[in-house]
């Protein structure tokens, strides 16, 4: 790899206030423009993971870093409009009265005002297809429509990486088709956490799974889905006729 | 903040009234009601003269009567204690009707009645003109303080999501058969407020992670700032200011 | 409960406006305190909790129902001073968009509902968990009395301010008599419920509940095999100056100084309480007063139940309710005293009011 991978993650481990142990030494490394599905059972430790991303807890042990800077109190600023994390309940996300202060929250906070955020608003309910949806409350919005704002609230901060929390769930299959295109639009790395492996399949060509803390297997996505006794070690399955050899 | 109360108080609409910026409106609507409590009880052609600037308000926006007197009903248990007073005051009595009433008892009561109603109807054509979110930014402009603010856009904000887990709990709880018919079932009541305190409160941490991922440290940006220019000013204030002279003048005479 | 604007005269509702806002002011400083950068986002999601409680309405019998006020509920959830902030943004956001309560009485409206409320029912808690053991059970108990109390406490506050802001006269023992007999009433719906609520928590997250803090064991650490005591991370809660008992002693004093000054008011009105009690007409009115409470719009104060009230037990409630409300007067006192340094007397001395 010759540029700064977007994601670095070393030797992460992580044990709550309470004592238990999450996570136990997890490596990964994200490449710039990569799209990644982390995979792996509930309660593997993949919200955990997530939330050392930008710091919101930190590291027990080990280092994470973003685009070549140690995520730290020293940085945390950076660090946290580098990586957009979109939460799993767009409504904990969206907690502006409307959907342009949404938005804007996270570029207002970094110091932008009048005409520069107004266009940075824009553009980012552009990219998700909102952009007619500016002024109304997020709670007048269907379900699909309110996760793709909260896409926006993220990309708005112009992030390294984007950083999903299952972002299929409770959708419809065209909000959930709608999405992937939007997705696939975007020309930042992803890192996609997901139980929804078809769509790790469509979207990520690859894919690592996490289980027990640890980053048990990381490969092209197909191959993941196919090694039928990699998945059931790991308590994952494809949904009923699901053959991930045989999607185009 | 159930969707119904929000919707239902404001009238989408374009009159002068509803384009007035919203801190020109509230100071608005506190100084007349401040220029009616000040006014004494017996001028009343005042009130009369109060009302009738309150209905040239409402007929320049759009707003029907019978909008605003519906809306009066949230007076009630006060009109029900005015009621009371001719009969519980002492002092000089008069009859009426073969019912003996007192006079600072009736004085008392039309003083309640007229200034409660005044101060309410001002207030539902503020809240008929006002988009909820703009009455906050409102408050906000004329220097409420910052967190109380944010409180308050959070209990907006979240009002429906609240109301609405109320309202799936409800009908969770009567799918499966239960009926609240009693002091018996408190339990089971107390029970789903529990919960919803729970979630609730889960749910403050939830967003509380998702601002400070989103670079929050403790203040919120202030967008939106657009001071209101003088025709707007004097627009708004024209309501109390016409009331003014009214007050001194009952005042004085 | 909602005052209306023209109720209580100017200069008293512009003095409980400066009380509300210096509580409020001490409450934010507090609540900043209590949840640091939290305090926004955790304080509006409970008040539009408190919001939707006030909704919820609990079956009395026979097509009555009745609602949580909260302010109990608030303070003991999540403690006094979020609790203060979230009731006073609750009855702002009713006034100002509902129409619901004058914007001119806005701070009686605060003072009664919300400050009273949750002052009342937090020193009456914090009091009852010195006594009782320090159990899920005491703590529960604790709500319950605390609850029951502030509700008729706020209806004394109340008569209070229109006692000396009222803009009519009606003989204070009068309206004290009929508010009392009636919220005495409301206050034991309002503990039932809140105690169960609280309950209904504690049995699931015990850790969420402000008021249970300390009710957890404390951490152990394993030093060379055996379980020792971990020093806690946060330093315990400020030493009260002086031992409890004298703080008890001066509540008392306090309290039973305030009953006098409120009997001596009540009775020297044309006629006293005792007349009042006795006089059956009471009764027809006190219970005019709660169906006037109910069902109204579409949320609002509902009464609970009908109100046969005897005027002995309305006097008994009127003196343990000023005994709470002075008890709790003379608690913000120490508590500030202790708290105040000197930058801090300034700023804070709005809510010594």
């Amino acid at each position: 790899m010759t540029s700064t991978p977007s994601l670095d993650v070393r030797g992460l481990a992580y044990a709550y206030p309470d004592g238990h142990q999450a996570l136990f030494g997890v490596d990964l490394t994200l490449g710039r423009g990569e799209r990644v599905a982390l995979l792996g059972p509930n309660g593997a430790g993949k919200t955990t993971l997530v939330l050392h991303l930008n710091g919101i807890l930190t590291a027990g042990a080990g280092t994470v870093t973003v685009a070549g800077l140690p995520v730290g109190r020293k940085h945390m600023a950076e660090i946290r409009r580098k990586v957009g994390i979109v939460f799993q309940d767009p409504d904990d996300q969206l907690f502006m009265p409307t959907v342009r202060e949404d938005v804007a929250f996270g570029p207002a906070a970094a110091g932008l005002r009048g005409a520069a955020l107004d266009a940075v608003v824009a553009r980012a309910l552009d990219r998700v297809g909102m952009g007619e949806y500016a002024d109304r409350p997020p709670h007048h919005l269907s379900f699909g429509q309110r996760r793709r704002v909260a896409v926006a609230t993220v990309l708005a901060g112009e992030p390294e990486i984007l950083v999903l929390d299952e972002p299929s769930s409770n959708l419809d299959p065209a909000s959930r088709r709608e999405l992937a295109d939007v997705l696939r639009s975007l020309d930042v790395t992803v890192l996609m956490v997901t139980h929804d492996l078809p769509y790790a399949l469509e979207l990520c060509p690859r894919s690592l799974i996490l289980s027990e803390g640890v980053i048990a297997a990381d490969g092209p996505t197909r191959e993941i889905l196919s090694d039928e006794e990699l998945m059931t070690r790991h308590r994952l399955e494809l949904p009923y006729g699901f053959v991930p050899g045989s999607v185009a | 903040m159930g969707a119904g109360h929000a919707h239902r108080l404001y009238r989408r609409g374009d009159s002068p009234v509803h384009r007035l910026p919203p801190h020109t409106k509230l100071a608005a609507v506190l100084g007349f009601v401040l220029v009616v409590v000040t006014t004494p009880r017996e001028a009343v052609w005042a009130f009369a003269l109060y009302a009738a600037l309150l209905a040239g308000v409402a007929a320049r926006a759009r707003v029907p009567a019978g909008f605003v007197l519906r809306r009066l009903a949230i007076e009630i248990p006060f009109v029900a204690f005015a009621v009371l007073m001719p009969f519980v005051v002492p002092g000089e009595s008069t009859t009426v009707l073969g019912v003996s009433l007192s006079v600072p008892g009736l004085w008392g009561a039309w003083n309640v009645l007229a200034k409660g109603t005044l101060g309410v109807a001002a207030s539902v054509l503020l809240a008929a003109t006002t988009e909820l979110r703009d009455l906050v930014l409102g408050l906000q402009r004329l220097g409420l303080p910052s967190l109380l603010v944010q409180i308050a856009s959070f209990m907006i904000r979240y009002g429906d999501v609240i109301t609405d887990e109320m309202r799936r709990m409800s009908v969770a709880r009567r799918s499966r058969g239960f009926e609240a018919r009693g002091v018996r079932h408190w339990g089971v009541l107390a029970k789903s407020a529990g919960a919803l305190f729970i979630r609730s409160y889960e749910r403050g941490e939830r967003v509380h992670l998702a601002m400070v991922s989103r670079g929050y440290t403790g203040t919120m940006p202030l967008l939106d700032e657009r001071p209101a220019t003088r025709a707007q000013w004097a627009g708004a204030l024209a309501l109390p200011l016409a009331a003014l002279p009214l007050c001194l003048f009952a005042l004085l005479g | 409960m909602h005052v209306p604007d023209g109720f209580i005269n100017a200069p008293v509702s512009a003095a409980a406006g400066v009380v509300a806002a210096g509580a409020v002011a001490v409450s934010l400083r507090g609540a900043r305190k209590e949840l640091d950068e939290r305090a926004a986002p955790l304080a509006g999601l409970v008040a539009a909790f408190i919001f939707a409680v006030q909704m919820l309405n609990f079956p009395v019998a026979a097509g009555t129902s009745g609602h949580l006020l909260g302010g109990a509920l608030a303070a003991v959830l999540v403690g006094p001073w979020t609790g203060v902030l979230c009731v006073a943004v609750v009855l702002l956001m009713q006034g100002v968009l509902f129409a619901d309560g004058g914007l001119t009485a806005l701070g009686v409206n605060i003072t009664v509902m919300g400050v009273t409320t949750v002052v009342v029912a937090w020193a009456v808690f914090r009091g009852l968990r010195l006594v009782l053991p320090r159990t899920r059970g005491g703590v529960t108990a604790a709500t319950f009395v605390a609850a029951a109390v502030s509700v008729p406490a706020s209806a004394t506050v109340f008569t209070l301010v229109y006692a000396v802001g009222g803009t009519t006269d009606v003989p204070v023992g009068k309206v004290l008599t009929a508010m009392l007999g009636v919220h005495v009433l409301i206050g034991v719906g309002e503990a039932v419920i809140t105690a169960l609520t609280v309950g209904a928590v504690l049995a699931v997250r015990p850790d969420l509940v402000h008021g249970a803090r300390g009710l957890t064991a404390p951490l152990k650490l394993r030093v060379g095999g055996e379980l020792v005591d971990a020093v806690p991370a946060a330093a315990p809660e400020p030493a009260r100056a002086g031992s409890p008992k004298k703080l008890w002693a001066g509540g008392l004093l306090t309290a039973l100084v305030l009953a006098g000054v409120v009997s001596f008011y009540a009775s020297a009105s044309p006629d006293g309480l005792e007349k009042v009690a006795a006089d059956q007409g009471i009764d027809a009115k006190a219970e005019e007063h709660a169906a006037a409470d109910s069902p109204l719009a579409d949320y609002g104060v509902r009464g609970i139940g009908s109100a046969r009230l005897s005027g002995g037990l309305a006097g008994v409630i009127g003196v343990t309710a000023t005994l709470a409300v002075g008890t709790g007067a003379f608690w913000i006192t120490r508590r500030r005293r202790a708290a105040g340094s000197g930058a801090d007397a300034g700023a804070d001395s709005g809510a010594r009011v």
